[in-house]
């Protein structure tokens, strides 16, 4: 049981990153108000952004290490770019964030193939390589956790977490954090206080919008090696993480992580004996079925934005 | 501004983006789109397979527009559609009865399986307050993984591991005459389904108790609940016939324009329909007249496809570009009604001139 645990961790933890850093972004644009249910969208955004930038470059700079950040760094400013659209229908124009939000998921979903099959045919992007997993010098060495946490680590794991901290940091322990918070419990009270409401919200969903790309492009350089035209609904399953993880920056690796760990179980189960007892449909689908559980028992204390989705009209007090 | 308007400028400026995407990328867009249109509608086989091709659209936009009216979005259309259509495939492959009771017996069970994916969210919202969006998403997956593993447990092709068997002929909606009649298309009895069912939803929101309900439920909650409207109740009611169209838009999908349920694709008609009920303003014939539109859309795209180099996803493109803008049609009327003000105003001035001058 313990060499499968050591064996599944590593690919528990690659396949929670891009969930993690999507919902984490979804906690900035949520937090100040907006609803973006186009995360996935956003994700194939970068997804593809990041395939076509290191494609290219792997052509003239084959094996060159900074060629792969040039491609997430890409990503999220396509995704960045990309979420300007659901920004400008939400928060300018008061429209439906819902619909928006799928509006940029079947835009991004189809302009994408589109543009692909313009450059390759096929509509499939690969890239030569991705990011190389190493071993972490000295902390892989210490028993257990090092086992666990500390090989096969990818260089785009690392940033993730890094960002994981700065968020929190910067949502709860400074006064932009209070404010851009505040704008999702109660705009209006913000706005007496001196807080530009709609630069709060811009800057939450642009943030999403780049995390996600961030995502997207992750999952191509670590596990996927290759733009397909979908991210196979994670972006749907990083706002499951998001609720699941009650709109906290805690709540949200422990929910990614639980998912990311699920998700592994039912990729490998099949050549793991010891994990084969499980059907792998009731892993595939428990990440669901946890969050619907989990919606009715939070529906009485939901740790909710309580003006999230709604527009904000300065007017109406 | 009317509603129809609103619709014919958001298409107007989806074509428009449409063709901006086909220069951009070194394509001619006349040429596109006289193919597009020539590949849907160029003779009676190819309207055919327009009218095939939109038979889910137009119960998946009917789907979502009737959970509008009541004011819940159900964004789980693909879902409810992929299970009620996989209950379908299942009752054809495994029952073996004569045609006049098995098709009927199908379009039942294909209607109850996607009622019974909706009436969960509908349940969790009208008890828990759930939000139906995030709850129909989840279901989606749900519905996704348990069709990816229990068709190839149980209805396994005999070459592809990625769909279930063939329908036998009689527990397919292909009718020979019909297909005669569009020379040799694969529009089937799913067309007509579609049609009753439009004709059916128009006469529940518009004509009956039971849609005025809904529809004050969908207006205001509290407001009906004081009128004495059982809300809980409407809710779910609600949620099941929802869930029970896009059923039959599975059925239509999987047992009439294709014969056999695939894996690993949550089908794109559940969120098209999104796209059909907002361009259809939620009534039901604006909902036929905008599947129908996409239909041509996606049935014209592979002809052009052939004929130029446009990739066929370009069609997929000018319906999220239009739904992007029928989202926003606000913006439209905002700068209608800064026209219209300037106007007025130059009259006025117009006038004021005239008055000085005299």
């Amino acid at each position: 049981m313990w060499t499968t645990l050591e064996q599944i961790f590593p690919y528990a933890i690659v396949f929670t990153i891009p969930l993690l850093i999507t919902a984490l972004g979804a906690l900035f644009s949520e937090r100040s108000g907006v609803t973006n249910i186009g995360l996935d969208g956003l994700m194939i955004v970068g997804s593809f952004i990041g395939a076509f930038v290191v494609s290219k470059l792997q052509e003239h700079y084959a094996g060159s290490w900074w060629v792969l950040w040039v491609g997430l760094l890409a990503a999220a400013v396509a995704g960045a770019l990309f979420s300007l659209l659901h920004a400008f229908a939400s928060i300018n124009l008061s429209a439906n964030q819902i619909i928006s939000g799928t509006a940029i998921n079947m835009i991004a979903g189809a302009l994408t193939i589109f543009l692909a099959r313009n450059m390759t045919g096929s509509g499939n992007i690969r890239v030569k390589q991705g990011f190389a997993p190493f071993d972490f010098p000295i902390l892989s060495k210490i028993p257990i956790i090092g086992d666990l946490f500390f090989t096969k680590v990818y260089a785009s794991t690392l940033l993730v977490l890094a960002i994981l901290l700065f968020s929190a940091w910067l949502l709860y322990k400074t006064p932009f954090g209070l404010r851009l918070r505040s704008c999702g419990e109660h705009p209006h009270a913000a706005e007496a206080a001196g807080v530009h409401v709609r630069s709060m919200r811009y800057f939450g969903v642009i943030t999403s919008g780049a995390f996600s790309g961030l995502g997207g492009a992750t999952i191509l350089l670590t596990y996927s090696g290759e733009f397909t035209g979908n991210v196979a609904g994670l972006g749907f399953l990083a706002l499951a993480s998001l609720i699941f993880g009650q709109w906290k920056p805690l709540g949200i690796l422990l929910a990614t992580f639980f998912f990311g760990f699920a998700s592994t179980i039912a990729n490998v189960s099949q050549v793991i004996p010891s994990l084969a007892v499980f059907p792998p449909v009731i892993l595939k689908i428990f990440p669901y079925v946890v969050t619907l559980i989990a919606l009715v028992i939070f529906s009485k204390s939901s740790n909710a934005p309580k003006a999230v989705g709604e527009p904000f009209d300065s007017g109406k007090r | 501004m009317n509603n129809s308007i609103k619709s014919l400028l958001a298409v107007l400026f989806g074509l428009i983006a449409g063709a901006i995407l086909m220069l951009v990328t070194g394509h001619n867009p006349i040429e596109g789109y006289m193919y597009l249109i020539q590949g849907g509608l160029k003779n009676p086989e190819r309207i055919g397979n327009t009218l095939a091709t939109a038979t889910p659209l137009v119960l998946t936009g009917l789907s979502v527009a009737f959970a509008f009216r009541t004011g819940l979005f159900n964004i789980g259309a693909a879902g409810q559609m992929l299970f009620g259509g996989f209950c379908a495939t299942a009752i054809g492959l495994s029952l073996d009865l004569p045609r006049g009771i098995l098709l009927p017996l199908m379009i039942l069970i294909g209607f109850v399986g996607g009622a019974l994916w909706a009436v969960i969210p509908g349940f969790l919202k009208a008890k828990y307050n759930v939000h139906e969006v995030v709850s129909t998403i989840m279901m989606n997956w749900v519905a996704y993984w348990t069709v990816y593993y229990v068709v190839p447990a149980y209805f396994k092709g005999a070459s592809l591991e990625t769909e279930s068997r063939q329908l036998p002929p009689d527990a397919m909606l292909h009718q020979q005459w019909l297909s005669d009649l569009f020379q040799g298309s694969y529009v089937n009895l799913g067309f007509f389904i579609a049609i009753i069912a439009v004709l059916i939803v128009a006469f529940i929101i518009n004509k009956t108790t039971l849609g005025y309900e809904l529809k004050a439920v969908g207006f205001n909650r509290h407001a009906a609940e004081y009128a004495g409207i059982a809300v809980q109740r409407s809710i779910v009611l609600s949620m099941f016939i929802s869930g029970g169209i896009a059923g039959l838009a599975g059925v239509a999908q999987y047992t009439g324009n294709a014969s056999s349920i695939q894996i690993g694709i949550l089908p794109t008609q559940g969120f098209d329909g999104i796209a059909v009920s907002l361009l259809g303003a939620n009534t039901p014939l604006g909902v036929f007249a905008s599947a129908l539109f996409f239909g041509l859309l996606y049935s014209g795209r592979g002809f052009m496809n052939a004929m130029t180099e446009i990739p066929p996803e370009i069609a997929d493109s000018i319906i999220a570009i239009i739904i992007y803008f029928a989202a926003t049609s606000i913006l439209i009327e905002r700068l209608i009604h800064k026209l219209k003000v300037r106007r007025i105003a130059n009259k006025k001035q117009g006038e004021q001139d005239h008055v000085d001058n005299a």
